[in-house]
């Protein structure tokens, strides 16, 4: 009898020091200043988005560069729920996932026909209309925008710092949320169609996978996470306008760099990814643009000298998974039949 | 007794070069057929066909009674029509035993767990089994075919087309080859195989096949098509070979 195993020495590391991490995170408001907890809660969202496009592009081959348009809708759902109808924040946020998968399912439909390139220029046009649509609606602002109402946001929590901690938590939670259920995708039946469309499509289809349904539920599901994302990140700015919400510097470029050079098609590279990034923004920023150039070089020589990422690199050199993904064939003791073996 | 899989006057053309000119095929539930002919001569589009990833220009393909013809690979996967790829097309980030349990598991529709003891067994007779826990992308040419014809198998078919999968083996690994061919089809598989590799192929096949020219321009049994003059004529390398 033979066995499988998921966990590896280095996944069972990997799992205690994310546990050990997200302690130590959620005791943040206890040793960290505001400055901090800000810092983070960007951090968090930063890593929930790289996942999630790591997810459908690393995963699923569905090179998007219209997310912005699930972060933008996630924002204006968020404002358009607290100002019109007097939802609370928290609630808000809840509710933009379900809508950003139901407007996932006929985008896709639209999206879904083209292929490669064409795929990429599709989602892209799809952001750019949603960035229109969402400047004619004049009770959110037009195209100049709008803030949370003062009375609105201190409702939420009973002190500033009180509200404040209540944000970073969310951002923890909801961030931790996406990864643990990208994980446990992963690690599904559903998991092992995706890795195989990963490495080959071609393959997979041949092998009675039905990869057009995979990429669908994989689209579904990040614009429900990504809406969710966007609204958190709009209630943590406290301002939108359709130019900030559907951004595709901040909410594509800088995800797609986060992601390339962690790693694409690794669970673990959009984290090394958005560490790298973050370092980089703290003690670049002063440069003004030439931050943005040496971002560009970096990403360059990443590409060049480690295609598969930091976390590539490092996973290939040494064999390492930080999550038990991977199903290993663990050999019993020979109890076969002897003779039989040369 | 109907064919399990049939090929019914197919026509297939890349831009000016025609590669399947009215092409039929019959293979009986059971067969082992064997394909020859020249390099580019349209053989692996003619499994690609068959498989659903390459959409014929005219004809149709019948799979145990039912026209697969515009049936996408994954339904033709799970009816049971295997192929393995002349180009090794490994899922190269997955260990060698993922890519079986793959193809086990969504060719079939059995639940992951149930499939793990089969596909142990089926790298230890193909030959992958000190190699289960290595990523397939790491893997020699040599073991990628073999990973081929595995995840082929571990789909359970009841048709395997196997389209050059003897190349580069040494006597010993193509006599182990041919044996676990054999194997196969005496499980009750039907088989299709291409092979350069005349002397493994006339050792596992029935009736042997050559294509040229979009045609199939000789059919029947494989000692005698080997030595007929029109084979020698446009496939004097291989022929003389044998
Ligand atoms: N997708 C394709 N697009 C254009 N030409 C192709 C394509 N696939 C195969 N061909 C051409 O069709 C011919 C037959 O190829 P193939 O079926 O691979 O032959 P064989 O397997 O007999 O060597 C070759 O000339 C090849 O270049
Ligand atoms: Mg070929």
């Amino acid at each position: 009898m033979s066995r499988v195993e998921h966990a590896t020495r280095s996944s069972r590391i990997g799992v205690a020091l994310i546990g050990v991490a997200l302690i130590v995170l959620a005791l943040a408001p206890f040793w960290g200043d505001r400055q901090m907890l800000r810092l983070l809660a960007e951090v968090f969202t930063f890593v929930a988005l790289a996942s999630l496009w790591n997810l459908l592009a690393g995963y699923a081959g569905l090179v998007s560069v219209g997310q912005q348009a699930f972060v933008g809708l996630g924002g204006y759902l968020l404002f358009a729920l607290v100002i019109l109808a007097g939802v609370h924040p928290i609630v808000a946020i809840l509710i933009a996932g379900p809508i950003g998968a139901l407007v996932a399912v006929p985008v896709a439909a639209l999206i879904f026909r083209l292929r490669g390139a064409y795929f990429a220029i599709g989602t892209w046009v799809v952001a750019e209309v949603f960035r229109l649509l969402a400047s004619q609606i004049s009770v959110l602002g037009g195209g100049s925008g709008i803030s949370l109402p003062a009375a609105m946001v201190v409702a939420m929590a009973p002190s500033r710092q009180a509200r404040e901690f209540e944000i970073y938590w969310l951002a923890l939670a909801l961030t931790a949320a996406v990864l643990g259920t990208i994980v446990a995708l992963l690690r599904s039946r559903h998991g092992l169609a995706l890795t195989a469309i990963r490495d080959n499509e071609l393959a997979a289809q041949s092998n009675g996978i039905d990869v057009t349904r995979i990429k669908l539920i994989v689209y579904v599901l990040t614009g429900f996470g990504t809406a969710m994302i966007g609204a958190l990140i709009f209630l943590m700015k406290l301002r939108i306008s359709p130019d900030t919400a559907f951004s595709v510097n901040d909410w594509t470029a800088f995800v797609i760099f986060i992601t390339v050079i962690g790693g694409i098609g690794r669970i673990e590279g959009p984290i090394v990814g958005t560490i790298v990034f973050f370092i980089m923004r703290q003690t670049l920023a002063d440069l003004g643009s030439l931050y943005l150039l040496i971002m560009g070089a970096v990403a360059i020589v990443v590409m060049l000298w480690a295609p598969k990422g930091l976390w590539g690199l490092i996973a290939e050199r040494f064999g390492w998974q930080a999550l038990p993904l991977q199903r290993r064939l663990v050999l019993a003791p020979k109890t076969e039949e002897p003779g039989e073996r040369s | 007794m109907a064919p399990i899989l049939a090929l019914e006057n197919i026509s297939k053309r890349f831009g000016a070069v025609v590669v399947a000119d009215g092409i039929g095929l019959a293979l009986a539930e059971g067969e082992a057929l064997g394909i020859i002919g020249p390099n580019g001569a349209g053989k692996t589009t003619l499994f690609g066909i068959a498989t659903g990833t390459v959409a014929p220009d005219a004809g149709r393909v019948i799979f145990a009674g039912q026209d697969i013809t515009r049936l996408p690979p994954e339904r033709c996967c799970r009816l049971g029509l295997a192929r393995s790829f002349q180009v090794p097309q490994p899922f190269s980030g997955m260990t060698v035993f993922e890519n079986v349990v793959v193809a086990a598991a969504f060719a079939t529709g059995a639940s992951e767990a149930s499939v793990y003891e089969p596909c142990a067994d089926l790298l230890d007779r193909c030959g992958l089994m000190a190699k289960a826990n290595q990523r397939a992308g790491g893997l020699t040419l040599l073991d990628r075919k073999r990973l081929e014809l595995a995840r082929a198998l571990a789909t359970k078919p009841r048709v395997l087309l196997l389209d050059e999968v003897a190349g580069g083996l040494t006597e010993h690994e193509c006599a182990v080859l041919v044996r676990l061919i054999k194997d196969v089809r005496a499980g009750g598989v039907s088989i299709i195989w291409i092979e350069h590799v005349v002397h493994a192929l006339l050792a596992a096949v029935d009736r042997l096949l050559v294509l040229h020219g979009g045609k199939f321009i000789a059919d029947g049994d494989p000692r005698t098509v080997i030595r007929s003059p029109q084979v020698a004529e446009i496939y004097m390398g291989i022929a003389a070979d044998a």
